[in-house]
């Protein structure tokens, strides 16, 4: 499956990762050669296998329903870029 | 042309846990800003879910309740998007394997009939954080103390046909969640919010119009006036030639209007695919069979007893089931005074006057279902007459009875009030009433039998006066006719 | 004391000859005077690996010591520490102190061992050759102008070079075993779930696992046994016992079956790795073990599967970093989107992008069932294979990397530089153990050669690989970089 210019834009849009012209072509080219590699995969008949999401077969354990965690804001906070009366800034959000 | 409007609705129930669905945070409302959103909470790099038991309890709960489908394993999945509120970049939900199949919950309608509202699926995932647009240098401020919250998303399949009927599944399953004890169901506190799917079509068409989807409508009355504005937008939108656009929509109960969304934002990819940090969930037989055994009785059962075993009216018992503490607080009422008909009488009548006029709900009811029971069983044993019984009621409310019972007996006792059953007493004070009115007296006597009946009112008035009240009417009335008969 | 295996060093602790501060202090000096040239370290931290040494000698006065007890090691910048930076080779994370030890650091702590500091590594673990890190590539010390492989580069040149004895890295597609192999030392990959990845920064959640770097296989069973096991705050981490890894390793192997796979010695495979990789096959044929052939058949479809599966993960777990709670953040944002695309292209490397990239593509609307299912199924194909080898042989062997260490900037292309783990990919997507293990050399450079066994054989696959070294002693050849300053 062929990969357009448009399609890395859409992804790189999607992931929010900022790319301009040029390096969208770079991606371009190697992206299309990345997926050709991946294409071999159409190639195998995988007719009634399920997919695996997992490498061993365990099932979720579940935690007891307590209260575990301390209020550590001023730790968490340390490294946040930036921060006003305990909330975490970002530019307006517009709703 | 006639329309017919198609509603399914989406309710996010954040179910009652104490502690977060994939971290051991508190989930308690109301606290300092981030100081409940722990590393998990917050997607610090690293940090792993593990998925809280009491949260699988209450969607299996949730969907016993609904007589679904439980099935054997479910799977979480991660949906990606980028928002402020959303800390991961990807919210943890259930697309492909929800936790909760097909079911079904009863609606009440207002005419006392019930209908069928089908229930596509119900899966679990976790709230996003808050935005607070107030004023920061022109910046929004996100507080991450819900984000990992337990939600249940209930999806109904397109069943609702009119924005009443659209209220009263809302108002059913508010009643099943706080039946099960899953959820406080409180829609000021965003505990149960909820999206409305709403399209038209002419009456008669099978294919489905153009939905618009109405995001975040938080309580039952603007989940119908939402439903109401849209309907008529939509039709009138229709009938001048337009189309309906696929679009979410935002309801603003100031203006009382729906306003679209923008819809910059281009048709959203999220990019599900299964969780690799959690596992697929198995629920065994007897797990499900446990929580089924235990499961409270639901409203609708309820309401069915209420019909079946108490002789209450349908209007009845749908009132005093359609909730957990309405039903409980009647309930004790009927147990403590014996007498049903008489419990229900009270609670819908004196009990849900004096709570709607100041506005309280029944857990907060100054007089509780035992005091009220002991005021009825003084009622029925003929302690008290109907007229003093209100008094007493009034009385219990205001907390007259003392700080120590404030008991129906101890303000019988205070305030005269028993009622006075001796003839002779009786007697005394209908000989003086008789000889007090003799203008009256003459009039009866002199009166068509088949009108002194109506006359007779007077004197009961008059001796229950005298009485301040307390004397048996029944008594009164019957000893009065005999009187005043044998003076003709 | 820079050369010896923690084993030795332990008895020397033990002994008394010398003290943990004193063994920390020789490698910092090591440390300060060497990693100039080789880039191994992004933080040493010395404050602290004394102040854990002297807690550890005080610990051994009283009575307390465990058989770690002192012992100083590195870890792969990939785990998150303390209140010390952690930055997984990325910008993005450059400003980033941890505030929380993962479960293996935890583990290691209370064990007595004393970290010397963080190790260079490709950016997010992405990466066969160390030259992704934002830090700048590792050199190899056995050959300044090779790489030391990828991505737990720094840690496995670091333990090469006589720096510290071992090290903790990450594997996710190889990532342990093929820098091991690259730099002529011991890695293990244990069954995923057998280690916790609690506070190991994810690259792909369902592949990444955590294993040790040393100079012998019984120093990574003394290490697997210290950090593996149970840990409640991961689910996918198994409840399961820890064996005692250092029971079996003396244990003879006659009798031993040993399956090489034919698709792991075809085209593409170097000859002097061949060769070397044959010869300690033979070695293992004198101490008693027999040799077939066997097949995977879908041994070629590991790699388009794993760079499906890989990205399509990785994508979604570098969300996180978006520059509102921690990490890079982007100069005066003019809106919201800005912050998140300036923020994420300044913070991540060219590599990083790549797989986000394809990860987001794959999993959009439309190429979902085509690639990301498509992938699962062929995954279940891949672990069948390994399950239905097992049923045959007891373990399988071939090189850990068709070639020796390659020369720095020599594969430009990604996907050239993807074929390279064309052994140890596979190994991931079924989640069985395996461990690479030194067997002579392709020039100065070192060859390794793999062993893999069935889920949770990790005990075998140490047994196996010391009853090699015991007849061998590539892993007892030291790079001359690592002698120059003694």
């Amino acid at each position: 499956m062929a990969i357009e210019h448009a399609d890395v834009l859409r992804a790189a849009h999607l992931a929010r990762l900022g790319l301009d012209e040029g390096e969208a072509a770079h991606y371009l080219d190697d992206l299309g050669r990345i997926l050709e590699m991946v294409d071999q995969l159409q190639a195998l008949d995988t007719e009634g296998v399920a997919p695996m999401a997992h490498p061993l077969d365990a099932t979720q354990r579940l935690r007891a329903d307590e209260v575990t965690e301390t209020d550590q804001r001023d730790d968490f906070q340390r490294c946040a870029p930036a921060v006003e009366n305990g909330l975490y800034l970002v530019p307006r959000v517009v709703e | 042309m006639q329309w017919e409007t198609v509603i399914g609705l989406e309710v996010h129930v954040q179910l009652a846990t104490r502690s977060k669905i994939f971290s051991g945070a508190s989930t308690a409302f109301g606290a300092e800003p981030n100081s409940q959103a722990c590393a998990v909470d917050l997607g610090l790099p690293g940090v792993l879910p593990v998925l809280n038991e009491q949260a699988v309890a209450m969607a299996v709960q949730f969907g016993l309740g609904i007589h679904a489908d439980i099935p054997e394993v479910s799977v979480f999945d991660r949906k990606n998007y980028f928002y402020p509120d959303l800390p991961k970049g990807y919210q943890t939900s259930q697309m492909y394997d929800p936790i909760v199949g097909p079911g079904e919950v009863e609606i009440n309608l207002e005419d006392g009939s019930t209908r069928t509202v089908r229930i596509h699926h119900a899966h679990l995932e976790e709230d996003a954080g808050k935005s607070l647009h107030e004023d920061f240098h022109g910046m929004t401020g996100i507080d991450l103390n819900r984000a990992g919250t337990p939600l249940l998303e209930i999806v109904s399949e397109p069943d609702m046909r009119s924005a009443k009927e659209a209220a009263a599944y809302l108002k059913a399953i508010h009643s099943i969640v706080t039946y099960l004890g899953i959820s406080d169901g409180n829609m000021a506190e965003g505990s149960m919010r909820c999206d409305v799917n709403v399209s038209v079509r002419p009456k008669g068409q099978e294919a489905f119009g153009t939905r618009a989807e109405i995001k975040n409508v938080n309580s039952f009355r603007f989940v119908e006036r939402a439903i109401e504005f849209e309907v008529e937008r939509q039709v009138e939108l229709i009938e001048d030639g337009g189309d309906v656009v696929q679009e979410t929509r935002l309801y603003d109960p100031d203006a009382d209007e729906t306003r679209s969304m923008r819809t910059k934002e281009e048709a959203n990819d999220y990019r599900y695919f299964p969780c690799p940090d959690l596992l697929p969930v198995v629920l065994d037989q007897a797990y499900v069979d446990h929580l089924r055994d235990n499961l409270p009785e639901l409203p609708a059962d309820k309401r069915a007893r209420f019909e079946n075993e108490f002789g209450l009216s349908a209007y009845d018992a749908g009132v005093l089931s359609a909730s957990r503490a309405m039903a409980e607080y009647f309930e004790r009422v009927k147990d403590v005074c014996g007498d049903a008909k008489q419990a229900a009488n009270w609670v819908q009548g004196e009990l849900s006057g004096a709570l709607n006029r100041e506005g309280l709900a029944i857990a907060d009811s100054p007089v509780s279902a035992d005091q009220l029971g002991e005021l009825i069983v003084r009622v029925l044993d003929g302690t008290i007459n109907g007229k003093a019984a209100k008094q007493v009621f009034q009385a219990l409310w205001h907390g007259e009875g003392g700080s120590e019972g404030n008991s129906a007996d101890a303000i019988i006792e205070a305030k005269g009030l028993k009622q006075v059953t001796d003839t002779g007493a009786i007697e005394a004070m209908i000989d003086q009433v008789i000889e007090e009115s003799p203008g009256q007296v003459a009039q009866y006597r002199d009166a068509e039998p088949d009108k002194r009946g109506k006359m007779i009112g007077y004197f009961v008035g008059q001796v229950m006066k005298a009485s301040r009240g307390t004397a048996n009417p029944q008594q009164v009335n019957t000893m009065l006719k005999e009187k005043l008969d044998a003076l003709c | 004391m820079h050369d010896k295996t923690l084993t030795e060093l332990a008895a020397g602790l033990r002994a008394g000859e010398f003290s943990s501060r004193e063994l920390t202090q020789d490698l910092l000096g090591r440390i300060d005077r060497l990693d100039g040239r080789l880039n191994s370290f992004i933080t040493v931290t010395a404050e602290q690996a004394l102040a854990a040494a002297e807690r550890a000698d005080a610990a051994r006065a009283t009575g307390e010591a465990g058989p770690l007890n002192g012992l100083p090691l590195a870890l792969k910048d990939i785990f998150c520490t303390r209140g010390i930076k952690t930055s997984c080779g990325s910008r993005m994370l450059d400003n980033f102190a941890a505030p929380y030890d993962a479960g293996v650091v935890e583990r290691l702590a209370a064990a007595g061992t004393v970290s010397l500091g963080k190790t260079n590594m490709d950016e997010f673990a992405m990466g066969s050759s160390n030259e992704n890190s934002f830090y700048g590539p590792v050199k190899n010390p056995w050959d300044l102008d090779a790489v030391p492989g990828g991505s737990s580069g720094g840690s496995a040149a670091a333990v090469a070079a006589g720096l510290v004895p071992a090290a903790m890295g990450t594997d996710t597609g190889g990532s342990i075993r093929q820098p091991a192999a690259f730099c002529g030392i011991t890695g293990l990959k244990p069954t995923y779930g057998r280690v916790s990845r609690y506070g190991m920064i994810a690259y792909a959640s369902s592949l990444d696992q955590a294993g040790p770097l040393a100079r012998s296989a019984a120093d990574c069973a003394h290490l697997l046994g210290a950090v593996a096991g149970h840990d409640v705050r991961d689910s996918t981490c198994v409840a399961r016992g820890v064996p005692d890894y250092t029971t079996d390793l003396d244990a003879p192997l006659s009798g031993l079956k040993i399956g090489l796979p034919r698709e792991y010695f075809g085209d593409g495979l170097s000859p002097e790795v061949e060769s070397a990789v044959r010869e300690a096959i033979k070695v293992f044929e004198t101490l008693g073990a027999t040799v077939r052939d066997v097949s995977l058949p879908h041994t070629h479809y590991a790699i388009p599967a794993y760079y499906v599966i890989a990205p399509a993960e990785a994508s979604s777990n570098l969300s996180r970093y978006d520059g509102v709670r921690f990490g890079h953040r982007c100069e005066d944002p003019a809106d919201l989107i800005d912050l998140y695309k300036r923020s994420r292209a300044e913070g991540f490397g060219e590599e990083v992008k790549r797989r986000i990239l394809i990860g987001t593509h794959t999993l959009s609307e439309g190429f979902f069932d085509a690639y990301y299912k498509k992938a699962q199924q062929v995954r279940r194909l891949i672990r069948q294979d390994f399950l239905d080898a097992f049923d045959e042989v007891d373990v399988l062997m071939g090189p850990a990397s068709p070639t020796p260490a390659f020369d720095l900037g020599a594969n430009k292309d990604p996907v050239s530089m993807y074929l390279q783990d064309i052994y140890t990919i596979a190994v991931n997507l079924a989640g069985i153990p395996g461990i690479s293990v030194p067997a002579g050399f392709a020039g100065n450079r070192p060859v390794g050669l793999q062993v893999l066994g069935t889920h949770f054989a990790e005990a075998q696959l140490l047994n196996v690989a010391h009853q090699f070294q015991q007849a061998t002693d590539w892993h007892l050849r030291r790079p001359a970089f690592a002698e120059e300053s003694a």
